[in-house]
């Protein structure tokens, strides 16, 4: 089931970007224009349900190099809810195991004729490359611990949404800030839209070099807590550590792990976002996590929406 | 008989305390004399308005031959040096197979004699095949030529094996040049540790994985009575510590790259691979120790660590991509423009340290114009403008980050054993 196109309109003037690698760049005025066409989306397709035909004919691949089960099915979803083709590629199967370098991959992909490439990559600063080297449009989905731009605006649109503004509310990003790439999105992202940003965590995953970029350190979630509105738990990224960070998993969640107890010292109206996956017991605990506080399948949802609003918004753009 | 006049140039020759205008005479592939009038000699060079220099040296080179000749020969490597204005090298022996043996030295100088450019100096390996485990031959090395010793790439990890070597080259006289890297510490890294690496989510190589061993190094030195030169200095931490041991007449001496007194990590955020090498670019307080080390003589050597890589192997994902950048062909300009131009240092001061001071390290009989001496000279115009155009490299590799750099100065003539290698009008 499908519906009018012509409820979107056109690409908003402020816009002009062919490629979306992350929101360091971005300016308040343009992550607003992706959150308000999110909106938009999200309202004309019922909730993200239903087709709104406005990609017909181009075709989006999906290079993702390193596991991912979510964003790679939001972004496939979202292109084809804009009725978008999709082709998936995985870096295992591919020409990669037989010694093809990235470039090379991207290309041959390309000259198939894709319009977008979304690409995730482990590490940072691939998306940037590939935006060098094709002439399509670059959407990255995430490279190593740097960005994860879609993630940091899902996690924004539904902080706005339960909330109406951004500005004046503090966000705490609990957990393995040095190995989190939505940790960087949404810092990028709420600092711009007016909110007040704490990373919380041990002191080997949370560097006191955040305040240089005017954002709260603190290694206590528990004096943090009552100040909080929102608290977006982030996972201990486990693989992307040579040496373990703190000394168990257990002394962890003893320090951090959101819990029944710790909710009852937090603010009545708290939002826990978490960016999935989640280790229940150790950054959450499954009362919480399935709690009236949690808003983690909101923000799945509006994945989806905001996947559909910026590859609508970049397929405009220098063509 | 072949006479060669070089007249009416500025001759810098720090190596005798010579700075005036006068003419250069040379006989035969030596230096003959000053103040020698025109007069019909084979080949009369007009030099006014221009430095006459002892040939350039640089003490820390990869030639990458043999092994890895898709990135640079010894025959390229050494084009690209003459282009630099560079005379004479010292190459590193991080080749496939390494210069541990007597037959690699002599290989490396039967190359370079055919190639027939600039003069090599070989560097030769600490340890058997570069393992960090058991000492090379190095006596036997020592009588093939080499003139130092190295295990650069790597460090020499292992300190007794670092200890033994100090105190078995005692007996020829000949430095141990390391590269100063806790590997524990840099494991994974791809840049400097610090806020662009943090923002960056790029995994980080702490100024303190220079600066502990670093420490290590000197603190042998000082305990056996052995010759450390520090390779490549980049830290501040690493330039004090050389700084203090130098007071305590430890036989400490350090070199530093062109690089790590421009550039800073900030460069990373184009993700571009040239920006990449080992050790990393640092902070901007690390660029100003640096040359804060230039000049009051902490840091005797400027020298390149050229390090070429094929264009393929640098065109990868940034963990991918190789350590280490071209310097042969910009590091004079980058002198000039970075330290001469802005008042850091005397052109005296600055040809020191890329002449007799890489010479003294070495032991090597270059680096001077006094009466006598291989007639060496590179002759510099120190006011010529260019554009770095990596097109143009005579190198074989192009990873070079200063690709459409405007510098000033560039070596015009350059003369090697008393034949014009280079003349560039």
């Amino acid at each position: 089931m499908s519906i009018e196109t012509s409820e979107i309109g056109g690409i908003p003037a402020v816009w002009t970007r062919r490629h979306l690698l992350g929101l360091e760049d971005l300016s308040a005025e343009e992550l607003n224009c992706i959150l308000d066409s999110a909106a938009t989306f999200k309202e004309a397709t019922a909730g993200c349900k239903q087709k709104l035909p406005v990609l017909t004919g181009r075709t989006c691949a999906n290079l993702f190099f390193e596991p991912s089960t979510r964003t790679r099915t939001s972004f496939s979803l979202a292109a084809r809810r804009l009725g978008a083709d999709t082709v998936d590629f995985s870096a295992s199967g591919s020409s990669l195991s037989k010694g093809e370098t990235f470039i090379d991959t991207a290309k041959n992909i390309e000259a198939m004729g894709v319009d977008f490439v979304v690409v995730r990559h482990h590490t940072p600063g691939t998306p940037h490359l590939l935006a060098q080297n094709l002439d399509c449009s670059v959407l990255n989905a995430g490279d190593g611990p740097h960005e994860h731009p879609t993630q940091g605006l899902l996690d924004i649109m539904t902080i706005r949404e339960h909330r109406g503004e951004l500005a004046g509310l503090t966000v705490a990003l609990v957990g393995d800030i040095a190995h989190s790439r939505t940790a960087r999105s949404n810092i990028w992202g709420l600092k711009k839209l007016g909110a007040q940003v704490i990373v919380c965590g041990p002191s080997t995953l949370v560097s006191p070099r955040w305040q240089e970029l005017g954002v709260e350190v603190s290694y206590s979630l528990d004096e943090i807590l009552p100040r909080c509105d929102v608290l977006n738990l982030l996972r201990i990224q486990f693989e992307r550590q040579s040496t373990r960070p703190f000394p168990s998993v257990r002394e962890y969640a003893h320090l951090y792990a959101m819990n029944r107890d710790r909710m009852q010292r937090a603010k009545d109206d708290i939002l826990i976002l978490a960016p999935g996956p989640i280790n229940r017991g150790v950054e959450i605990t499954p009362d919480v996590a399935d709690g009236p506080h949690s808003v983690i399948l909101h923000q799945v949802t509006n994945g989806l929406a905001i996947r559909m609003a910026v590859l609508w918004l970049v397929s405009g753009a220098g063509g | 008989m072949s006479k060669l006049l070089i007249k009416n140039g500025r001759v810098i020759d720090p190596s005798q305390g010579l700075d005036r205008t006068t003419n250069l005479l040379i006989e035969d592939g030596r230096i003959a004399g000053y103040d020698v009038s025109p007069n019909g000699q084979d080949v009369v060079i007009d030099a006014a308005g221009k430095l006459v220099a002892p040939g350039l040296i640089d003490m820390h080179v990869h030639l990458r031959e043999p092994g890895r000749e898709e990135d640079e020969t010894i025959a390229t490597g050494t084009a690209s040096a003459l282009a630099g204005g560079f005379t004479s090298i010292a190459c590193i022996p991080n080749t496939e197979p390494p210069i541990d043996t007597q037959a690699t030295v002599e290989f490396i100088r039967h190359q370079a004699a055919l190639a027939d450019n600039c003069n090599v100096y070989v560097v030769a390996c600490v340890s058997k095949n570069r393992e960090g485990k058991e000492l090379a031959e190095l006596g036997q090395l020592v009588e093939a030529g080499a003139v130092a010793f190295s295990d650069d790439g790597s460090p020499v990890y292992d300190p007794e094996l670092m200890r033994r070597a100090f105190e078995y080259c005692l007996m020829f006289d000949k430095p141990i040049l390391n590269h100063a890297e806790v590997r524990e510490l840099t494991r994974g890294g791809v840049m400097h540790e610090g806020l662009a690496s943090l923002i960056l989510g790029l995994p980080g190589m702490p100024a303190a994985a220079e600066d502990v061993m670093t420490s290590r190094d000197v603190t042998l030195a000082e305990a056996t009575g052995g010759r450390i030169h520090i390779m490549h200095v980049s830290t501040s931490g690493s330039i004090e510590i050389i700084r203090r041991a130098k007071r305590r007449n430890v036989r400490v001496t350090t070199e530093v790259c062109p690089h790590h007194f421009t550039l800073t990590d900030e460069c990373l955020r184009s993700f571009d691979s040239n920006y990449k090498m080992s050790p990393p670019l640092r902070g901007k307080r690390d660029v100003e120790a640096c040359i804060a080390g230039l000049v009051d003589g902490t840091i005797d050597v400027i020298c390149t660590d050229h390090a070429p890589h094929a264009l393929e192997k640098k065109m990868r994902e940034l963990d991918q991509a190789p350590f280490g950048i071209l310097g042969l062909e910009t590091a004079l300009g980058l002198v000039v423009t970075q330290l001469i131009e802005p008042g850091h240092l005397t052109w005296p001061q600055a040809i020191e340290k890329m002449t007799i001071n890489p010479a003294k390290v070495l032991g090597i009989p270059k680096g001077t114009l006094a009466a006598g001496a291989d007639a060496d000279v590179t002759i510099v115009d120190p006011n010529s403008e260019w554009t770095v155009d990596p097109g143009e490299f005579r190198s074989k590799s192009r990873n070079t980050p200063f690709g459409g750099y405007r510098l000033r100065g560039r070596a015009e003539t350059v003369i090697v054993g008393g034949k014009v290698k280079v003349r560039r009008e």
